[in-house]
């Protein structure tokens, strides 16, 4: 079975955002980036995948040197291969989709693995588009996979419950959180990660199809009243839900 | 001239309501952008149900009505959207952000070779052209967006564009997409319903417990209160990591992100992860303990006291009350 992971590397959770000169994209200062934490799930799958059916993991990230601390990680998680798709271009979901498909082409892998969606944009496009691309089926926000002889039956949430998708391979798979437990790196994975190299190439070039025309904050919330420090307030509390804010 | 087509979602062959806020907005920019408009549904039997989008602004409904579409398959249904809006001209092609129409856009934008905003909270109209606003980094931050390409693809998100019925009549027109075997790659077999409670990103009223609640066995408090309300049940990070809930309740930036009228916040200090997931709340009630809590700072009514003295309290009032 061969198995490709596509991950990203983002601004970690803790980031508060801020507006740089150019209006469109954040203030990178002091920011500390992460692997993406559903492609951390989508990367688990694909080990354990390997470790069923034998096989290869390829992890491949499309963006500037800065991921290579991203595949690093893979590496260090098990993966055999890296590969960085260089491009320090501003790119939106269709051209790092491209990006991806282009190099996906030529590896062919049975199954591609893609987290969700990325915390940065959180466009949870790129999986998707990818598959489209490659003319494969896909299952999104999948927190259960069986993978059998020629096809994949797999659980996705949607509202209020879960679909059981059957999907043909080859085929890409989205990764919602609860699919798995991601593994930490062992000390022996993250010394072995050392020495295996990443293999670097050049990203195919794409069109922008979606164009950014200004980054916001959004309008913050005036804080409203502590009403009280004990059960004594209900009864304020249900008035004010009743005649003020007219939500009971 | 240009035309607009809206996707409307059904599961069961009933309507979700962000369907109808799809069909109604979309409707909205035909009429700014001078535009036709059309509304699509797919599925089994639906030429009944697809006459309740006369109500929503769709005067002329398209129905794809097929025996095989009665389980859904993301790539026939991309397919006859694409293939759809192709035959009808149309520039402009909308879909609810519900799991499903977020599955839709992106194939229908490479088989339309179209851009797909993704997860609209808000449109505008300027010299002829539609802007979409969506949340980037979980709600931390808001971009203004543009389609560059021809025919363009918006996905609006769930629970923001508000609408109500408005008695209309719409004209269901049968069209008909040759489909083949390879069209179905991914099919759905079985939907399995959580049975109970409305999921959190659809429900209008959402208690969320976090590690105040002290252990899972105390979150029947944050249960009960959700049912006195018909809400849902969410959870922060902390206690889902720890496993006292399940991952599907999470609320905030590696969770649900959700907007419903109210949001009760129990034991929930408000890390920037969580407030990224709810603070587009309409209306916000927190109980903590700490009056410095970050929660209270995006609360519109806040209780500084302990969640296991407040909230029973709350729970059995606001039952007398909702019992009158």
């Amino acid at each position: 079975m061969k198995v490709a992971v596509c991950i990203n590397h983002v601004p970690d959770t803790e980031t508060k955002i801020k507006v740089s000169s150019d209006g469109v994209t954040i203030d990178k200062t002091g920011v500390n980036y992460m692997l993406s934490p559903y492609d951390e799930v989508a990367i688990e799958e694909g080990l354990r995948i390997k470790e069923r059916f034998k096989g290869e993991v390829t992890a491949l990230s499309l963006g500037g040197d800065a991921h290579k601390e991203t595949l690093r990680k893979a590496l260090a998680m098990g993966v055999d291969k890296a590969v960085l798709l260089k491009d320090d271009s501003v790119r939106d979901s269709f051209a790092v989709a491209a990006g991806l498909a282009a190099e996906l082409k030529s590896l062919s892998p049975d199954i591609v693995l893609f987290g969700k969606q990325s915390i940065d944009y959180d466009d949870a496009q790129v999986g998707t588009l990818v598959a489209e691309m490659l003319g494969m089926p896909s299952a999104a926000v999948v927190v259960k996979m069986d993978v059998q002889e020629g096809k994949v039956v797999c659980e996705r949430e949607i509202e209020g419950g879960h679909e059981v998708v059957e999907t043909k391979l080859p085929a890409a798979f989205l990764a919602q959180k609860g699919l798995n437990e991601p593994r930490y790196p062992s000390l022996k994975g993250i010394m072995a990660a050392k020495n295996k190299s990443i293999e670097e190439k050049p990203a195919a070039a794409a069109e922008v199809r979606v164009e950014t025309t200004a980054l916001k904050k959004p309008t913050p919330k005036n804080a409203g009243k502590i009403l009280g420090t004990d059960k004594s307030v209900v009864p304020e509390l249900i008035r004010l839900l009743h005649e003020e804010a007219k939500v009971i | 001239m240009s035309k607009v087509l809206a996707f409307a979602e059904l599961r069961d062959n009933k309507f979700k309501k962000s369907s109808f806020e799809t069909v109604k907005a979309a409707r909205g920019v035909a009429d700014k952008l001078g535009a036709e408009f059309a509304a699509l549904v797919i599925g089994s039997g639906i030429e009944g149900v697809a006459m309740e989008l006369g109500n929503y602004g769709a005067a002329r409904v398209v129905a794809v009505d097929e025996a095989s579409l009665a389980s859904h398959s993301n790539t026939a249904y991309a397919k006859i959207i694409a293939e759809v809006a192709k035959k009808e001209g149309a520039s402009l092609v909308f879909l609810p952000a519900s799991q499903m129409g977020k599955d839709l856009a992106p194939r229908v934008g490479v088989k339309l070779e179209a851009g797909v905003a993704c997860d609209c909270v808000a449109l505008s109209v300027a010299d002829g052209d539609v802007v979409g606003t969506r949340p980037v980094y979980a709600g931390k931050g808001l971009v203004d967006v543009r389609v560059k390409t021809a025919i363009k693809v918006f996905t609006l998100r769930p629970n923001v564009f508000t609408v109500k019925p408005e008695e209309g009549t719409a004209t269901v027109e049968k069209a008909s997409v040759p489909l083949t075997d390879a069209d179905f790659g991914s099919v759905v077999k079985e939907v399995k319903v959580a049975e109970g409670r409305p999921d959190v990103t659809e429900a209008d009223i959402v208690v969320s417990g976090g590690r105040g609640l002290k252990g899972p066995e105390h979150f029947h408090l944050i249960e009960e209160l959700a049912d006195v309300l018909g809400g849902g049940v969410g959870a922060s990070r902390a206690v889902v990591d720890a496993g006292w809930r399940p991952h599907d309740e999470q609320v905030g930036q590696t969770g649900k992100t959700v907007s419903p009228s109210m949001y009760v916040a129990c034991g929930i200090s408000g890390a920037v992860q969580h407030l990224a997931g709810m603070s587009s709340s309409k209306y916000i009630v927190a109980i903590n303990k700490d009056k410095d809590a970050p929660i209270f700072q995006v609360a519109d009514y806040g209780i500084a006291g302990d969640v296991f003295e407040v909230l029973p309290e709350l729970t059995a009032q606001l039952k007398k009350t909702l019992e009158k």
